[in-house]
């Protein structure tokens, strides 16, 4: 019973699919479609959808001051109706400080992913398609890069530049730019030779035409599935450096900094660490799911 | 195999010739004068003078990173540290069994919980226990390593009292949450990587081939899947050891273990230049010696990589 309906439902999605085209919707619809019949994703995307809302509108929400007001009167306060999350030893507001906090998080997680995404995608993109003594020379220098940890990597940078904001970006969109090349380059290989790429040239087009048009369109669906996740990590990577003390610098409100400002009263007060890490883990998680769930509806073969 | 192997010792060299380069370049950004930070800043001008002389910090970059790698190959002689004024060497190579104890203890872990796990779920597909894996992968993966380290403190040392919050001073008891904590996040990549690679295997023609001339289900799993689902599985363990040792910086930090990492984390806040250096470069040499292993360990599992190595 189980696989009959199993395979019913199969054929009425082929029929869907077909249907879809027939009636001229696009690719993006149809994979919006299959993303939305996805409940992890749905769920996720909600989650991101608040976070980024709660980022956006932080100053109308609540009072700017609030995040670095000092009240000795109300240290280390447990969840309460008045302090969501309590308070932390200056007395600050740590929900507060947590919406305030996901601005910081949330750039620095997108700048990065972009930055190192348009560099090293790029230099994958021109790799692939010169081929020859460019895509040696580029690749070694990549391998050359590959073979330093990420995390020291990022390290070395910001012990060069100093912490701040800017350098833990500089950092850590060094450090991500080689995973991101070879991954542009193997997704672009598999394009360059293709027919419809064969056609583009035949017809005339010029080579940046040609990356343009018909490369980067059809290689950004695996582009797209990873930087979801990449975004995921560098979160956990910046937060990871500003709870070493090489990031964000206090009273800045950051979530890996928070936490390392909970580490001494562990023992006494540990939701002042808890709850911060749980919403850290929350977002990288709908990060990752969403991310799982577009690779399934961009391709569904995929899907195990 | 033995030419393959020497190949690629000798492919190492320009590699770190490479990281060496690139490290030493970042590093040489950094802002402020080593001579200030060395003599303190009511120094003379005149001594600071002597010692950019002496340093050879007055030599153009290229001289300087050419001088740089000459000392290191045939004295072994990594500078002398800003911060405590001991040879680099001396400060450094004290802390390595540390960390290495630490990531390879990290490794094995995520390895022995990664592989067997990840069999299993895909065995099981559906099942309960593999939904329970999944997610509690997909959780575990999100997770960051901090903030774990800080969660087994607070359970097995602070609460329950069972292990030390930190240090090396209980023997190898004091490296079981270190352990866990850079281990399980890998561990349960190295599980959604088998999982998925297994998926694909085991419905491939020979597996129903296998099934269907009688061999029993367990050779056909480990026999026959597992050993074909392993290749990326491995690349897997291979990369996650240069993510462990970021992870072990972490972890070093949290748990106040005296190892690398920690030592990093030090020379950065005091700017010691010679001693970063040092640090990054030992440990991607050991990250680039743990690929070339991975690398010729690939040759053991599949035959046809042998049959190319030996060519």
């Amino acid at each position: 019973m189980a696989k009959l309906t199993f395979k019913s439902q199969k054929r009425k999605e082929n029929e869907e699919f077909a249907l879809a085209y027939t009636r001229g919707h696009s690719m993006t619809a149809d994979i919006w479609r299959r993303l939305l019949r996805d409940k992890s994703s749905v769920v996720s995307m909600g989650f991101l959808c608040i976070i980024f809302l709660l980022a956006i509108f932080a100053n109308l929400l609540f009072d700017e001051a609030l995040v670095t007001a000092q009240d000795y009167s109300a240290t280390n306060q447990p969840p309460s109706f008045e302090h969501w999350f309590g308070t932390d030893l200056y007395g600050r507001d740590i929900f507060i400080r947590m919406v305030f906090g996901s601005r910081v998080s949330l750039a620095i997680g997108i700048i990065t992913m972009a930055a190192s995404m348009i560099i090293g995608g790029l230099l994958g993109a021109i790799a692939a398609y010169f081929g020859g003594k460019l895509d040696g020379i580029i690749m070694r220098v990549t391998d050359m890069f590959m073979a330093i940890p990420e995390t020291l990597l990022a390290l070395c940078v910001v012990a060069a530049m100093g912490a701040s904001a800017v350098s833990l970006i500089v950092a850590m969109t060094v450090a991500s730019i080689p995973g991101n090349c070879r991954l542009v380059r193997s997704t672009v290989l598999g394009i360059v030779d293709t027919e419809y790429v064969e056609a583009a040239r035949a017809s005339g087009m010029r080579n940046l035409g040609i990356i343009i048009k018909e490369i980067i369109p059809n290689s950004l669906g695996p582009i797209i599935v990873v930087s979801t996740q990449g975004i995921a990590n560098l979160m956990l990577t910046a937060s990871s450096l500003s709870y070493l003390g090489m990031g964000i610098q206090p009273p800045n409100p950051e979530w890996g900094a928070m936490i390392a400002e909970a580490r001494e009263y562990l023992r006494s007060d540990p939701y002042m660490c808890i709850i911060p890490g749980i919403v850290i883990v929350l977002t990288a998680l709908s990060f990752n799911l969403l991310g799982d769930g577009l690779r399934d509806a961009m391709d569904p073969r995929l899907k195990d | 195999m033995v030419k393959y192997t020497v190949k690629r010792l000798l492919l190492l060299i320009p590699i770190l010739l490479g990281v060496a380069f690139i490290i030493f370049t970042i590093m040489d950004f950094t802002p402020g004068d080593p001579a200030i930070r060395i003599l303190g800043p009511e120094s003379s001008v005149e001594a600071r003078e002597q010692l950019r002389v002496e340093l050879g910090l007055n030599q153009p970059f290229l001289i300087r990173f050419f001088e740089y790698i000459k000392d290191i190959v045939l004295n072994l002689d990594f500078g002398e540290s800003y911060r405590t004024g001991n040879p680099v060497f001396e400060d450094v190579f004290a802390r390595v069994p540390v960390s290495l104890t630490l990531a390879f203890s990290g490794m094995v872990l995520a390895t022995v919980m990664g592989l067997p796990l990840g069999v299993y779920s895909a065995v099981k597909q559906y099942s309960k226990s593999d939904s329970f894996l999944r997610v509690a992968s997909t959780v575990l993966v999100a997770m960051p390593t901090f903030w774990l380290a800080m969660l087994l403190i607070l359970v097995f040392a602070l609460y329950l009292g069972w292990l030390p919050s930190g240090g090396v001073t209980a023997g190898w008891m004091s490296y079981i949450l270190p352990t866990i904590t850079v281990g399980v996040p890998y561990g349960s990549k190295i599980l959604r990587m088998t999982r998925s690679t297994m998926l694909e295997e085991i419905r491939q023609d020979y597996v129903r081939t296998a099934r269907a001339k009688g061999v029993p289900e367990k050779v056909v799993i480990y026999k026959h899947s597992l050993q074909n689902a392993l290749l990326p599985v491995i690349t897997t363990i291979g990369t996650s050891f240069g993510a462990i040792m970021g992870g072990s910086v972490i972890a070093e930090s949290v748990f106040n273990m005296p190892g690398l990492g920690q030592l990093i984390v030090l020379s950065i806040e005091a700017k010691d230049t010679p001693c970063v250096l040092a640090c990054v470069l030992l440990l991607a040499f050991f990250f680039a010696v743990v690929m070339l292993l991975v690398d010729l360990f690939y040759a053991f599992v599949d035959p046809r990589i042998k049959a190319k190595y030996s060519k």
